[in-house]
């Protein structure tokens, strides 16, 4: 399946998040990574769960009143329902133990040089770039 | 004062991811597949944040000593790169290569209101809650 081509509109999303992680270290003295985030409001809850939740609400939030106010977000998910759960179980144990993902790592975390988050988004985009690989042109799709 | 900027920010941050095409696991999958239907703009969602985070970063550091709303930074001083870590991010590779969605790109992905982006959710919260079931009987137990 073909997506199209978004320079302009990837790159305002991308300077976008880099605000919202400025923004979040600047007012809360936070890191801007959803692994760490959400994985304080999941039991044992942090104390410090308020801040975790209204930051995770207005990720959904936001998207939400940009389509209802009549813009389009493209969406579509390629894969089985099946291979949608393995997918998800995979990646919730994977960024538990890796201590991130995407946000925290590769965003936040490599823009500080830090050499664990370097290591890890290393690790990971091969990883992903391995399995889509593995999965599109060896398996044939799932 | 805090709980309100954490919503706020987080709005922004999501506007972000949805507009960018993260939250759009066929656009992230096309990003890794050059050898397929190869769609780069992924490079510029990750080029823009991480520049501007970098900047950003900079210029919060170097201007204040404590956040606006907290007594402290948060940052993590941990740099020693462990097995853990490198087996981790491994294993979130391959999840996120199979379904498209990471954390950060689902998350945003709930306000578009389809239905996979829930199945995913759920299955992500019950693996993170099974990896700390591990670590909790198995590791912290083995250290003690």
């Amino acid at each position: 399946m073909i997506t199209e081509f978004t320079p302009y509109m990837s790159l305002g999303g991308g300077i976008l998040i880099g605000l919202a992680a400025t923004l979040l270290m600047a007012f809360n003295g936070r890191i801007a990574g959803m692994t760490g985030i959400l994985g304080g409001i999941l039991p044992p809850v942090s104390s410090d769960w308020p801040w975790r939740a209204a930051f995770l609400a207005g990720a959904i939030i936001a998207p939400m009143i940009y389509v209802m106010s009549g813009n389009t977000i493209g969406f579509s998910v390629p894969i089985s329902t099946g291979a949608l759960v393995i997918g998800g179980l995979i990646v919730g144990v994977g960024v538990m133990f890796g201590s991130g993902c995407t946000s925290g790592h590769g965003v936040c975390g490599m823009a500080r040089l830090s050499p664990r988050s370097i290591a890890a988004t290393l690790v990971f985009m091969v990883s992903t770039g391995i399995t889509v690989f593995v999965v599109r042109h060896i398996i044939g799709g799932i | 004062m805090r709980i309100l900027s954490a919503l706020v920010i987080g709005m922004i941050f999501g506007i972000g991811i949805a507009i960018s095409g993260m939250a759009n696991p066929a656009k992230v999958l096309n990003f890794f597949d050059i050898a397929g239907s190869w769609d780069p703009s992924l490079i510029f969602v990750m080029g823009g944040a991480l520049i501007t985070t970098a900047i950003g970063y900079r210029i919060v550091f170097g201007a204040r000593s404590t956040p606006i709303f907290e007594g402290a930074f948060v940052v993590p001083g941990n740099k020693i790169i462990d097995r853990r870590l490198v087996a981790g991010s491994a294993t979130f590779g391959i999840g996120w290569g199979i379904s498209g969605f990471c954390p950060g790109g689902a998350i945003p992905a709930l306000g578009l209101g389809y239905s996979e982006t829930f199945i995913f959710i759920a299955a992500m919260i019950g693996g993170m809650l099974l990896a700390r079931g591990i670590d909790t009987a198995v590791f912290k137990t083995a250290k003690a």
